[in-house]
């Protein structure tokens, strides 16, 4: 097994972490980290299958990706905050009503 | 629950099972992207992806952050708490070290600005620790958001997109093709898109801590006397 291997592994484990939390969770606010755990996951999967290439230098087109990924996730993270707010603000809630039990 | 852990362990498993199957070596577009580095106007592949080859995506990431400050104003509009709240919680040490790191941050942002031509680093880069510094300045006491005229939030949160745009036009009437640089200009379109798009990369993550406003005192006073109204 080769670093890049591991590494990806890792990200993909990160991925169903974040992914359990997101679905699992009820509070919004631990939704909000599991849906960055996730992306980070991600992220560690692209950056780690970049590092694959024969020369050693990494494959910069992945990279700029996450570079770009991290942007849009801070982007996401601010407005699921925003939203989050907004319905503490209102609702007093901060967690979704539950529509398993109906 | 149990049976989603499962179904989500399995996919974790599928998933890990086929990046353990991939070949060990691949050259993905390393090579397509070196062969046509000379001509991208700067020496650091990345920056090259991300503002030569691939810049519509940067385009459409500066205006998803640009979104997010919108949808913050619209839904928070302005930091209710204040930040009168945190200069009375304000700490001598915190200031001290907010005096010493600001100038450096300021130095050191300007620094990775440049240096994304041959180097790790780049506006993206830049504009976060610009911005860092902003939001540090503002948990240590500092309201410099009050120097900020009415005016200055507009065009501080639209300069990158603004110039990126232009330049992306300009692209067009003389390649005739969006953001395809002319390869002997490259280099300084790149730094004029690059410059601004940091400074508001910057502003954008400010405002966001600021639940979508720069100016936060003047927002503060109309939002404590709407809510003592309702």
């Amino acid at each position: 097994m080769t670093y890049p291997t591991l590494y990806a592994i890792c990200g993909v484990v990160l991925f169903g972490i974040g992914f359990y939390g997101t679905v699992f969770c009820r509070h919004l606010i631990r939704k909000v980290m599991a849906v960055n755990l996730m992306g980070a996951g991600v992220f560690l999967v692209m950056i780690a299958l970049a590092a694959r290439t024969p020369s050693g230098a990494p494959d910069p087109i992945p990279h700029a990706m996450v570079l770009t990924g991290i942007v849009v996730a801070v982007s996401a993270t601010a407005l699921m905050l925003a939203l989050i707010r907004r319905l503490h603000h209102q609702t007093g809630l901060t967690e979704l009503p539950d529509q398993m039990e109906h | 629950m149990t049976i989603g852990g499962v179904l989500i362990a399995a996919l974790v498993g599928i998933v890990s099972y086929a990046i353990w199957t991939l070949p060990a070596q691949s050259a993905g577009l390393a090579d397509a992207a070196a062969a046509e580095l000379e001509r991208s106007g700067v020496s650091n592949p990345v920056t090259s992806v991300l503002l030569n080859y691939r810049a519509y995506d940067t385009l459409l990431e500066v205006t998803v952050l640009w979104l997010a400050v919108l949808a913050a104003m619209v839904l928070v509009g302005g930091w209710s708490t204040g930040v009168g709240q945190i200069s009375e919680t304000q700490n001598p040490v915190l200031r001290g070290l907010v005096r010493l790191l600001t100038p450096l941050m300021i130095l050191v942002s300007g620094y990775l600005l440049w240096v994304g031509g041959h180097a790790p680093g780049g506006a993206f880069q830049a504009g976060a620790v610009l911005g860092s510094a902003g939001v540090l300045l503002l948990l240590a006491g500092v309201d410099w958001t009050r120097k900020v005229p009415p005016w200055g939030e507009r065009v501080l949160l639209t300069m990158g997109l603004t110039t990126f745009m232009v330049v992306g036009l300009g692209d067009m009437l003389l390649e005739g093709v969006f953001l395809e640089y002319p390869p002997a200009y490259a280099k300084w379109l790149i730094l004029i898109i690059e410059a601004p798009s940091g400074l508001s990369i910057a502003a954008a993550l400010i405002a966001l801590f600021l639940g979508g406003r720069l100016r936060c005192r003047h927002i503060m006073s109309e939002q404590m006397s709407d809510e003592g109204v309702s």
